[in-house]
């Protein structure tokens, strides 16, 4: 869907996108997001702009998942079928934080999000 | 609104439980009505004063203060210090050990973050002393706050 010149994607369409599975939080398919953050540095998350974005990520530790929080990071991804222990994700279902996992490397998922239209932390292109 | 001020304790080294402090004041944040953006800011800065007592520090005390003009966050640790604080503030300085970076962290971004995103930073620290962060964050309400 469009907003003005941005484009909005539904997490529904990011799992699709992605071929990617639902680990938890599902029942927040419907949230749109317009950008798109990829880092393994926590650091570079906080300091980017990252409130209402998705985070793709390759480490799946519990401070990936409170880094999110602590950013207004709207949903997690794993790339290359990373996946998180029990704890994290009970974490991340206490705070209703959706995490996806796709089997796609950062690179191609990163490549195929930019193709639909999302833009990065900053709204760059 | 009364001032209000809550402690929580930092364990050094417990990976598991890093962060709840700062989790815990950005939800006691939220039910205060706080803005977003000043909210977004102080748990960012507390995050990562948080992640270096568990990285560096020791045991640690993260105390938050809220009065109706301003925030503050004091961060302190019985660690092993700061030899050069000058140097510590510089971005990508960092002495985190290679298994911290491989988590995410340790990329000398710490306190370049928390200097950004807080309205006044003040640090004292010494080898073998400890450190003592601490930030302030105008309320929104007196019109300088800064805004991402």
């Amino acid at each position: 869907m469009n907003r003005g010149d941005r484009y909005l994607m539904k997490l529904s369409e990011l799992a699709e996108t992605l071929e990617a599975a639902f680990i938890c939080g599902e029942d927040r398919a419907d949230i749109a997001f317009h950008k798109v953050g990829a880092s393994d540095l926590m650091s570079d998350i906080l300091a980017a702009l990252s409130e209402d974005g998705i985070l793709l990520t390759g480490l799946a530790t519990v401070q990936v998942v409170n880094t999110a929080l602590i950013s207004g990071v709207q949903a997690i991804v794993f790339v290359r079928n990373k996946t998180p222990n029990p704890g994290v994700i009970e974490t991340a279902r206490q705070n209703d934080m959706p995490l996806l996992a796709t089997p796609l490397s950062m690179f191609v998922s990163c490549g195929r999000l930019f193709e639909k239209g999302l833009t990065g932390l900053n709204g760059a292109r | 609104m009364p001032p209000l001020k809550k402690c929580f304790h930092i364990k050094g080294r417990d990976f598991i439980h890093a962060g709840q402090a700062a989790i815990t004041v950005q939800k006691l944040l939220r039910q205060m009505g706080i803005a977003q953006s000043l909210i977004r800011r102080i748990a960012i800065c507390g995050y990562e004063g948080e992640m270096n007592v568990v990285m560096h520090g020791g045991d640690g005390l993260f105390c938050v203060e809220i009065d109706a003009d301003r925030i503050s966050l004091e961060i302190s640790d019985d660690g092993p210090g700061i030899e050069d604080i000058a140097r510590a503030m510089e971005r990508g300085f960092s002495t985190a050990l290679e298994e911290y970076q491989e988590m995410g962290f340790g990329a000398g971004m710490g306190l370049p973050n928390m200097e950004n995103h807080s309205d006044e930073l003040h640090i004292e620290s010494a080898p073998g002393k400890g450190t003592t962060v601490r930030m302030l964050f105008h309320s929104p309400e007196t019109g300088d706050s800064q805004e991402d």
